[in-house]
């Protein structure tokens, strides 16, 4: 009697811990998905002209700063939520498209020639330019996401997921699919490799590197708009701030990844939110409670330390040495 | 008329003059050869004319048309193409994807039958098509970048070293089809250190030596000049 109840409290105590294993899969591929998509724009950008480009997780705090600020604005005056999300979204791919336009013009272009060391300076420049600049815009106060859209839960395989993290995640899918056919099927796409394997080569060619390398930047600064909705709409809120370490972690996912490799970052970001969400999950467990989740942050940057020790190029990423 | 002149052309590297000022022209349909020893110029010659070295003086003009000032994108879209030295080959695309990347500045409907002509005049190319290009052999790159050069519909090829580190029966197949592009009416300026085989090419050629032109004319006599006999096709002549 006594032996069987044990066996029931065995199994049982198992079926939680395959449930919080299957909820921290859940979360970290939401989470996963979100990196994939800001990590392309890192890794696109460096494979064309070497440059990490510190300010890119800015123009994800700046995606969702606007986007919020216009449903903020459109709700009240009666437009239904997903019309609303919908246009606040277009608006801050078109704004930061702009300023990923204006940021390589203004600040890299003119360093192209200089040595690697000036334009990465550039770069962190601009990124605590943007950060102030949304600082003086929006005020240190959060942002909160209106709540237009109902979280709705579904089981799942004894955990859940929301409307939102599927949103999230078919939406980052649908986005890399579509940057896939773009660079490996359009002219536009073989171009782009095309001049970030030699651009002499492509220049000979008739393909205007300036035009290809402003179209690259403009793309990612899309992309990271909608990353920065959908993160701010997984959290619930967006913040001036928000930008630096989300920037950090999808410049560790890339790393991972193989910097300058596209599906390198998609694999990367994904691998890294279930690095972070598995790692926040266990945490405790595993340092009977001294460290909790909130050390969740330390992850991405212990998987960045242990890739460019082990293995530098990344997992996909071929060319090894000559990093910045 | 010339398709190309240039008038007082110098290039410089950092403090070096390359090329000391030298006058050149190709007219249309002409099949010329730069030669010279290692270290002569002719690269830089070559580079400064596509619009890729940075540092220059002089007059280039193209068609009638001042480029000096225009960047090589634009003079590639002009029609004026080259092949660079080492073939300048995109080792991570397919050779489809290099070809199509040869006919980026076009836009008209004649792609596809172009590409099928190199495919014709190259069948290796087709066979490999879907293989990257770091995959084949410095023969085939070579042809890849020849096919890939044509496929921009040139009015003027220029060739930096196409023999450069290939086969003999290879190099022979090159200067073959070099010789079958010019007679399709293709203007062709070759750069070369195979001085006899480029000679024996080419309707006119120039004989660069450290940064200048020493001597001009046509190919036939200057195969029979002893001076060029002697410093370039490495034949001692007995005085």
């Amino acid at each position: 009697m006594l032996a069987c109840g044990q066996k029931a409290f065995a199994a049982g105590a198992i079926e939680t811990l395959m449930d919080i294993f299957i909820q921290q899969l859940v979360n970290g591929i939401t989470l996963g998905a979100v990196y994939a998509v800001v990590a392309l724009g890192y890794t696109m950008v460096y494979g064309i002209i070497q440059l990490i480009n510190f300010a890119h997780g800015e123009l994800v705090m700046i995606g969702a700063m606007v986007a919020f600020t216009l449903i903020g604005v459109l709700t009240p005056l009666g437009v239904p939520a997903l019309p609303a999300v919908l246009v606040a979204t277009l608006c801050a791919m078109t704004a930061c498209a702009l300023l990923g336009y204006a940021m390589e013009r203004l600040a890299y272009r003119p360093l192209r020639r200089a040595p690697r060391l000036a334009p990465l300076i550039s770069a962190i420049g601009v990124s605590i330019i943007l950060q102030h600049l949304a600082l003086l815009v929006w005020s240190r106060n959060p942002l909160a996401f209106p709540q237009i859209v109902k979280t709705e839960s579904f089981a799942l395989a004894g955990a859940t997921i929301t409307n939102i993290q599927i949103g999230i995640i078919v939406i980052s899918v649908a986005m890399m699919l579509g940057l896939a056919w773009l660079v490996y099927r359009t002219r536009l796409g073989i171009a782009m490799r095309a001049t970030s394997q030699n651009a002499q080569m492509a220049a000979l060619l008739g393909v205007d590197a300036n035009q290809v390398i402003a179209l690259t930047f403009i793309i990612g600064a899309a992309l990271a708009a909608v990353a920065g909705v959908m993160v701010g709409s997984y959290y619930g809120i967006a913040h001036y701030t928000m930008g630096s370490a989300l920037g950090l972690k999808a410049f560790c996912a890339a790393v991972l990844g193989g910097i300058g490799n596209i599906p390198g970052a998609m694999l990367g970001g994904v691998l890294l939110g279930l690095v972070e969400a598995l790692g926040a999950g266990y945490i405790g467990d595993f340092t009977d409670n001294v460290f909790g989740s909130n050390y969740q942050d330390v992850f991405a940057f212990m998987v960045l330390i242990l890739v460019l020790v082990f293995r530098p190029s990344g997992l996909l990423g071929e060319r090894v040495g000559d990093r910045a | 008329m010339s398709i190309l002149e240039a008038q007082g052309l110098e290039v410089h590297y950092g403090g070096i003059r390359a090329v000391k000022g030298i006058d050149l022209h190709i007219d249309a349909g002409e099949l010329v050869c730069l030669i010279g020893a290692n270290g002569a110029g002719k690269s830089s010659t070559l580079r400064a004319l596509a619009g890729l070295a940075a540092d220059t003086a002089g007059r280039v003009t193209y068609v009638g048309r001042d480029i000096t000032a225009l960047p090589a994108f634009e003079r590639a879209r002009a029609g004026l193409a080259m092949v660079p030295e080492g073939r300048g080959v995109f080792a991570q695309l397919s050779v489809d994807e290099n070809l199509r990347m040869g006919a980026y500045a076009r836009r008209d409907e004649g792609i596809a039958a172009d590409r099928e002509e190199v495919f014709t005049l190259f069948p290796r190319l087709r066979e490999r098509r879907h293989q990257t290009g770091g995959t084949l052999s410095g023969g085939e790159q070579q042809m890849l970048a020849l096919g890939r050069a044509l496929l921009s519909r040139p009015k003027l090829l220029m060739l930096d070293e196409p023999s450069m580190g290939l086969a003999p029966l290879v190099v022979r197949r090159i200067f073959e089809v070099i010789r079958d592009i010019n007679a399709r009416g293709v203007t062709v300026l070759l750069v070369e250190q195979n001085a006899k085989a480029a000679l024996q090419l080419a309707t006119r050629a120039y004989v660069m030596e450290s940064g200048l032109i020493t001597l001009e004319g046509e190919a036939r006599s200057l195969l029979d000049d002893p001076k060029v006999r002697e410093a370039y096709l490495g034949e001692s002549i007995a005085s």
